[in-house]
């Protein structure tokens, strides 16, 4: 079982890896996004309340769902890398990121647009929002820290680090964030929470999260084969593996 | 090599905080600087939002914590600067006291001439907002717990952003998201104190983090350091 974990941490394996990966996920994400967002756009029944604005719903959840997902990625293979100082979790680290923060960026934007017919404002302090907001910042965060410096084995070190600090705050944040709307309940929202989704709208929304979940794999994979293309490209293995 | 001893490591703690002390003394510049930042930034306030003692009163818990939040960010921006300059924090590094406690004396300092000051005059400007003055018992006490916790993130930001050149918008940014919950259960406790609520919750939450952060903040600020001076 080890030896599986070990090869994780060898550059040219999981290079061959993504390589032996990417041409079944990527099928796979394309089909699953194709298949949810048919299914969601044209086939789930119209909200009776929100009317057909709600299917946002299909890409929205998805985003924010796997963007706080994400930040785990990150903060766990910054972990692996502060702790075992394997040095290919800090190039996993740097390729979560960018993805991160773009998925982060979509809830937020995807949720402005849902909540121009909704709610009658392009943004509204609801802690949801608020807490995803703060969680783009902490992302960028983590990705100015990295460019700051200029030697990247350092930045990397010093990312590692900060992830894990925005992960022990995490919970703390979004609790406070919470807690803070509770006093501010503005009484104009209250759209959500009265009756669960029903199964006819939630299946195309479960489905558009596992291709949300994919699209990160796959993003991070051809992050990671990029990344390592650039830090390897004098080793001998990554010039014998491009040639053949 | 011969262990350090609990009595070693309180000496040291004590005369390092004397050092500490000692420097702010000696450069009273550094220690008043935030407190006029903090005047002049409320003072802002009255100037934009008009001078309407009703409105002013409503919104001075939060003028006060954001403005408190702001000055503290400006002090963590110098914290390590000048031991990292003149490599006094490279020796602080190789010492044999752990350099998560060598960083103590420092924290203790800084926060005894910036938290503790600015939460002692900070009635003073509560006034000038128009703030009841039944509150200050809770204005003192939040500002207290809220400038130490503030203090103890920002010098992690600060620990890792003290090699970087212009570090400075970079520590905001990576440390105002962490401010957050501070922000939020300071000034809570404020607005619950003014319409009659229980502030003990929220200073009680301040006074968790507080504690926390002193345990697991000082571990996450010598490995910052550790990383800006490349060890």
């Amino acid at each position: 079982m080890w030896r599986i974990v070990h090869q994780f941490g060898s550059p040219p394996w999981v290079y061959g890896f993504c390589d032996r990966v990417i041409p079944w996920l990527l099928p796979i994400t394309v089909v699953a996004l194709l298949t949810g967002r048919v299914w969601g756009l044209l086939f789930a029944p119209t909200d009776y309340k929100q009317g057909d604005s709600y299917r946002i719903i299909y890409i929205h959840v998805p985003a924010a769902v796997v963007a706080l997902a994400g930040y785990y990625v990150m903060a766990l293979a910054g972990l692996v890398s502060l702790v075992w100082r394997v040095k290919l979790a800090d190039t996993a680290m740097r390729a979560a990121a960018p993805i991160g923060a773009a998925y982060t960026a979509i809830a937020l934007i995807t949720g402005a647009i849902w909540g121009k017919p909704t709610w009658g404002a392009w943004w509204v302090w609801d802690a949801r929002i608020t807490s995803m907001l703060i969680l783009f910042f902490l992302y960028v965060g983590v990705i100015a820290l990295f460019e700051a410096y200029e030697n990247k084995t350092v930045a990397a070190r010093a990312c590692a680090i900060l992830s894990l600090v925005g992960t022990v705050n995490i919970p703390i944040i979004s609790k406070s964030v919470d807690w803070w709307y509770s006093l501010h309940q503005p009484a104009s929202i209250k759209f959500t929470g009265s009756s669960a989704i029903d199964a006819s709208m939630l299946y195309p929304l479960l489905g558009m999260i596992v291709a949300f979940y994919a699209l990160f794999a796959l993003l991070m994979m051809l992050n990671l084969k990029q990344s390592l293309t650039s830090e390897y490209a004098q080793s001998n293995w990554l010039i014998k593996r491009i040639t053949t | 090599m011969s262990e350090t001893t609990d009595i070693d490591m309180l000496r040291y703690c004590r005369s390092q905080t004397g050092r500490h002390i000692m420097l702010l003394v000696r450069s009273p510049s550094e220690v008043i600087n935030p407190l006029l930042f903090f005047l002049l930034v409320i003072i802002l306030f009255p100037l934009g939002l008009g001078p309407d003692r009703e409105q002013l009163s409503v919104l001075a818990p939060g003028i006060l914590w954001v403005v408190a939040l702001l000055a503290n960010l400006m002090i963590c921006m110098r914290l390590f600067v000048d031991d990292f300059e003149d490599g006094s924090l490279e020796q602080l590094a190789m010492a044999r006291v752990p350099l998560a406690i060598a960083v103590l004396p420092q924290l203790v300092a800084s926060w005894l001439a910036s938290g503790l000051l600015l939460s002692l005059v900070s009635p003073l400007f509560g006034l000038m907002l128009g703030l009841s003055m039944d509150v200050t018992p809770v204005l003192v006490a939040s500002l207290l717990m809220g400038t130490a916790i503030m203090l103890l993130l920002g010098a992690v930001g600060s620990a890792l952003t003290v090699g970087v050149q212009r570090g400075g918008m970079l520590l905001a940014l990576l440390v105002l998201p962490l401010y957050v919950p501070v922000l939020i259960a300071g000034t809570r406790a404020l607005n619950e104190a003014l319409y009659g609520g229980d502030p003990y919750v929220a200073l009680a939450l301040l006074g968790a983090g507080v504690t926390g952060g002193l345990i697991l903040a000082p571990l996450a600020i010598a490995a910052g350091l550790r990383v800006s001076l490349e060890l």
